[in-house]
């Protein structure tokens, strides 16, 4: 197998948001499997693939976790001519939802829609500066009113539509990068590991509904209570108007998250690998805890030693995430490394300050 | 399906050459001679030494589009396109778009500083255009150069596709649904010259029919259009303009055309007598190449036949492809009746 790109934009094409991750599941599990031991898929919907280590006794517990959830919207009604009213299931910027594509999961089968926007002959001059809230869009089935209420329920879920672009460089844009880019890290890095001799357990995790608060990461923490929990996620790309500590440039290889979230010697420990096995990377602060799965990793159970890497993507929660599979493979070499030198001695020294 | 290539031809106002390519392959061998003029209008005739009276059927091959006017270097823009748009577009509608680019259709993205870094007030207000970029993928500037260069013209990279009830999405309905009617209407049968006006320009002022009107002069034009489609949830009646699935539309007054009331009346008529759905369109505002057609040399009498787009101008239009249907018979009815001698001079 060359890598895991075509895995990737398969997933991205996959329609799966929080509560509603069914579908990516599906594909990914049976490429766990030819990595695992064993894959089990919890009562959250998490799926949990365990790599046992080498060696006799105690031996080194690690997960990795990359979220599956995209974000997404829930039809909240029905309007006169057939039209839908949404809200969100994670975080969109209306802005970007003007004209797009989307898919409606209705019972009976996936429904496409638009979702509208004024034509430009009919819009006043002092309309063009107003940006519409969500509950002024509507999606349009192009469906008489009568068919639409047999066939749609509110409460049905709503996903971008979205082929995936193949840009220079080895980037990438479409939708679900965030964070499909870490399940590819996630299966990149499994695939490394068989090269290497590795004495730490590890298990593999895709969890459910980080979108809306973490809310997989959370249980799938407590049942599995690792040494070390890295949580695979994607970061801000460079563009223009943003702050300089809020950039991540792409090609420059994994971003590796620091601090009081998470753990400073597994940072530093990352860092460490990161530099002897000359594999790009760059620092990322945070002065919060962070808004990814590490977040409730650190406070699982009895509180685990909790770290964040991952990929730096443009245009983050929209239809054309832009991130780098050279980015994607730098960070699963440096995932691979660390898993392989990671010993008791390590573990015994995370709760020494 | 014609509808399905030309919607996904490449053709932004001024870089018609792509679908004047698939037109010109459409009706090879299916007309008597085919021309372009020196604005890049293709014109098809059929039986031009037959008696009077010579119509002129127009449809605008040219679409809203993109213009890359800046490849950007140094700083956190290095390698990242500006551009403006090339025809009407709300920049409101460009966020989070793909686009293909130039002649060689290299894809690129329509992104936006992300939601999360956006400032409470910024989230208020649409993006401006001065503040999107198209992404290719680009290392640096001289990378993008590589592929791309400031003049290179861009398109929605949007798929055609059949959904919902009869209905299709696409891009550049407006006009490509004329074009798609026009080469059928090429094919039919009519005692009378009958010419076929495929124009440039006409999103950037009804330029290109002016000029096929003038080489053509004919007795009766009639401009085939997408046209303003808005009977959405919250729309005003007033400000609706047609009504989707019901029929193609004819025009009483345009920004640029006071219909010929006598024209339009047996347009209507005709629709009635042979039970074809159709509908008047309501709004003052848009125009299309009748608009230029009609003040060519003496004047010219004619009208429009419209198939009703929602999302007019947007990278996804949607049609009703009964509407289209309808269109298309109301088109060769109409026809009909001007061989009967149904409209007198
Ligand atoms: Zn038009
Ligand atoms: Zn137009």
């Amino acid at each position: 197998m060359e890598n895991h790109q075509p895995l990737l934009e398969q997933l991205m094409t996959t329609h799966a948001g929080p509560g509603f991750e069914g579908a990516v599941r599906d594909v990914i599990v049976p490429h766990l499997r030819s990595y695992a031991q064993a894959v089990q898929v919890d009562v959250m919907g998490n799926v949990v693939a365990q790599v046992a280590g080498c060696g006799e006794g105690r031996r080194p517990r690690v997960l990795l976790a990359a979220h599956m959830d995209e974000i997404a919207l829930v039809v909240a009604r029905i309007e006169a001519g057939g039209f839908l009213r949404v809200v969100q299931t994670g975080g969109f910027d209306p802005r970007t939802l003007v004209g797009q594509e989307v898919v409606v999961h209705a019972r009976g089968g996936d429904l496409l829609a638009v979702v509208g926007s004024k034509p430009p002959h009919l819009t006043a001059p002092e309309e063009r500066g107003k940006a519409a809230p969500l509950s002024d869009l509507y999606l349009d089935l192009a469906m008489p009113e009568s068919a639409v209420r047999e066939r749609v329920r509110i409460g049905d879920r709503v996903t971008l539509s979205r082929d995936v672009y193949l840009l220079r460089n080895r980037r990438l844009a479409g939708k679900s990068l965030d964070n499909r880019a870490s399940i590819a890290i996630l299966l990149e890095t499994l695939h490394r590991l068989q090269q290497l001799i590795h004495q730490a357990d590890v298990y593999a995790v895709a969890t459910v509904q980080e979108e809306v608060g973490l809310r997989g990461a959370q249980t799938v923490g407590f049942a599995v209570q690792p040494d070390v929990a890295i949580a695979i996620d994607v970061t801000f790309g460079a563009f223009p108007g943003q702050a300089a500590d809020e950039s991540f440039a792409l090609d420059a290889g994994p971003a590796i998250s620091f601090g009081p979230n998470l753990h400073r010697k597994v940072f530093q420990r990352l860092v460490d690998v990161a530099e002897r096995h000359r594999i790009p990377y760059q620092i990322e602060l945070s002065q919060t805890p962070v808004g990814a799965d590490a977040n409730a990793f650190q406070v699982a159970g009895p509180g685990l030693a909790a770290a964040l890497v991952g990929i730096p993507i443009r245009y983050m929660h929209t239809s054309v995430e832009t991130g780098s599979y050279a980015d994607i493979e730098q960070c699963a070499r440096l995932l691979a490394h660390y898993i392989a030198e990671l010993d008791m001695a390590q573990v015994e020294d995370l709760s020494c300050y | 399906m014609l509808l399905k290539t030309l919607s996904e031809a490449f053709g932004p106002t001024g870089f018609e050459d792509d679908v004047r390519n698939v037109i010109r392959g459409e009706l090879d061998g299916r007309v008597d001679e085919m021309n372009t003029d020196v604005l890049g209008n293709l014109i098809a005739v059929k039986g031009a030494k037959k008696p009077g009276p010579k119509v002129m059927l127009d449809a605008h091959m040219d679409e809203v589009g993109l213009m890359i006017v800046q490849i950007c270097d140094g700083g956190a823009e290095s390698g990242l396109l500006k551009f403006r748009a090339l025809g009407g577009i709300d920049p409101r509608v460009l966020v989070s778009k793909p686009v293909l680019i130039g002649p060689d259709r290299i894809p690129g993205v329509i992104g936006a500083k992300p939601v999360h870094l956006q400032a409470p007030e910024e989230r208020q207000k649409p993006i401006p255009m001065d503040k999107l970029y198209i992404d290719i993928g680009a290392k640096d500037a001289a990378d993008a150069k590589a592929v791309v260069k400031p003049g290179d013209a861009a398109v929605f990279a949007t798929r055609y596709a059949e959904f919902g009830d009869r209905a299709a999405k696409g891009k550049s309905f407006d006009d490509r649904v004329g074009c798609a009617l026009l080469v059928e209407a090429m094919q039919t049968e009519v005692p009378y010259p009958l010419y076929g006006a495929f124009t440039v320009q006409e999103e950037i002022g009804l330029r290109g029919a002016r000029a096929a009107a003038y080489q053509i002069q004919p007795d009766i034009a009639i401009a085939l259009e997408g046209t303003v489609c808005f009977d959405v949830v919250g729309a005003p009646s007033h400000g609706q303009s047609t009504v989707f699935g019901k029929g193609p539309a004819l025009t009483v007054q345009d920004a640029q055309t006071i219909a010929d009331r006598r024209f339009a009346e047996f347009m209507w008529e005709t629709a009635k007598r042979h039970g074809i759905p159709v509908q008047w369109r309501r709004v003052k505002g848009g125009s299309n190449d009748f608009g230029a057609i009609h003040r060519v040399g003496k004047g010219i009498v004619g009208g429009s036949i419209s198939v009703p787009v929602r999302y007019i101008h947007a990278p996804t239009q949607v049609v009703s492809l009964d509407d289209v249907e309808n269109a298309g018979r109301l088109l060769r009815a109409v026809l009909q009746e001007i061989a009967e001698g149904s409209f007198t001079l």
